[in-house]
């Protein structure tokens, strides 16, 4: 150690540099937290009840951990969800007698890549899941981790709102179920109370003579989105749009459900002169804000092209032989 | 119930691991710091730049998204335990000699790493493929077309034996 110049010694002091039995010098990025890693539900909800605001639930770790090592987030107690292998599934299952999916929130995204026919009929998902993170994320990453940190770029809480899945979150104390259009209240922040854990998402199984798309722009494979729409179109046998579905990610505080472009859609001939209108009215609707990556008319622009995009592609997909853009 | 030192057992590189380490202590700095094992590298330590890659149960992730306690019990595999000391070098790392895939080789462990579980998926990959594999690692020499062609050339030696044999 005496050869160690005594600023350096002082500027590792500052990043709480601990010398391990005189051997090693190592720093620890993160500031410091209890740990505890329960390996079942009920023990996890009554950790966290216990906890109350100082508990801090660890999904996935692709963006908490983060958040950690630059010391943004200082939580006193860690409740890691890993060991919990009950809360990772990918199960068929009906809501109210709505065929759909149940997915457990530590369900990893790579789980979700690689499921087999328990996922056909989910085309929005299977075509979003390869847009999220890199290899590396992907096989550590949850569903429900995603989907409870609510970033506005982020490609799950989109599709979870595109599809109007549903939410159950449990404490120890009560279960409820969340409608995705209440589940994200603001930017990072989700409809959940510190003592609860998102426990499953469900999502509907797309009907009969429906297609869907998701499409984003990002600076590099992987990256977050700087926009990103999902769209989800039905048609009846005249070619009509029955149900019409238009999200859009990464431009306002939240992801975003295109309404006023959903509505004019409903019970119209599908053609792209409705689409263009649509983009339009996506264009009119989004509040993107600025930051290094994309200014805000950049960002306004590209969610009407990729909602055209992505309104055209689920049409072409809506299995149908008579299927084809009315130009 | 709740703890801030924990003693791990794990296996990397085919080894068991048992020691005491503070939860917080990230699993890269476990294994360069604790370890020793300065193979695995770290740059921007938030997740971005693919440099800390190693296997957690033969998947590529980011160490210094883990932390060391949350792989006891499991088996991580470093840049270290792709060729023993001495040995030959893995048909990767030859390939990325030959074809000059190394600058200043800092990001080469990370890219190693992520691309050994690849290559198994993919023995024949296509160049979309591979360039997709390699969107999470970063190399600032900006030496992607040779980590490509490395690929290729290491895709291209692996299958051969078996095409020629009768």
């Amino acid at each position: 150690m005496s050869t160690v110049p005594a600023t350096i010694i002082r500027r590792l002091l500052l990043f709480d540099t601990v010398i391990g039995r005189g051997q090693y010098l190592f720093i620890l990025k993160p500031p410091p937290f209890d740990y505890v890693d329960p390996q079942s539900v009920p023990e996890a909800l009554e950790v966290l009840q216990q906890c109350g605001e100082d508990g801090k639930p660890l999904a996935g770790g692709q963006s908490l951990v983060p958040l950690l090592n630059m010391r943004l987030a200082q939580p006193r107690v860690l409740v890691d969800l890993n060991r919990i292998p009950a809360l990772a599934y990918i199960t068929a299952r009906s809501l109210d007698g709505s065929p759909g999916v149940a997915i457990g929130s530590m369900t990893r995204h790579r789980a979700v890549e690689k499921a087999g026919a328990v996922l056909d009929g989910f085309p929005l998902l299977r075509e979003a899941i390869g847009w999220v993170g890199h290899p590396q994320i992907r096989n550590r990453g949850s569903v429900g981790g995603s989907i409870a940190h609510a970033d506005p770029s982020a490609e799950l809480p989109l599709v979870f709102l595109a599809l109007d899945g549903v939410a159950t979150v449990r404490s120890a104390s009560v279960e409820r179920t969340v409608p995705a259009s209440e589940f994200f209240l603001y930017t990072f922040t989700p409809s959940l109370e510190p003592d609860e854990l998102l426990t499953e998402i469900w999502l509907p199984l797309a009907g009969r003579r429906t297609g869907q798309a998701f499409v984003e722009i990002a600076r590099r494979h992987g990256d977050f989105a700087l926009v990103a729409a999902a769209a989800s179109l039905t048609l009846d046998s005249a070619g009509v749009v029955s149900e019409a579905r238009v999200a859009i990610g990464g431009a306002a505080p939240l992801p975003v459900r295109i309404h006023a472009a959903e509505d004019m859609l409903r019970g119209e001939r599908a053609g792209l002169d409705r689409f263009r209108e649509a983009a339009r009215l996506v264009r009119e609707t989004v509040e993107p804000s600025a930051d290094v990556h994309a200014d805000a008319e950049y960002r306004r622009e590209v969610a009407g092209v990729l909602a055209l995009r992505a309104l055209t592609t689920a049409f072409e997909r809506v299995p149908n032989e008579n299927a084809e853009v009315t130009r | 119930m709740t703890d801030t030192r924990r003693t791990v057992r794990l296996t990397v590189n085919g080894e068991d691991v048992e020691q005491e380490v503070p939860v917080r202590l990230l699993l890269s700095d476990f294994l360069r710091a604790t370890l020793g094992l300065t193979g695995t590298h770290v740059g921007c330590e938030h997740g971005v730049c693919g440099c800390c890659t190693v296997l957690l149960d033969g998947e590529p992730v980011r160490s210094c998204l883990l932390f060391a306690v949350q792989t006891a019990g499991h088996e991580i595999k470093t840049v270290e335990g792709l060729a023993p000391s001495g040995g030959p070098l893995h048909p990767l790392q030859s390939a990325f000699r030959e074809e000059h895939a190394l600058q200043c080789g800092f990001c080469t462990p990370g890219f190693l790493m992520t691309l050994v579980p690849f290559m198994q998926d993919h023995p024949d990959p296509t160049d979309t493929e591979i360039r997709e594999a390699l969107s999470g690692n970063l190399c600032r020499c900006t030496g992607y077309q040779n980590i490509v062609a490395a690929v290729r050339r290491a895709a291209q030696t692996t299958q051969q034996p078996e095409e020629a044999a009768p």
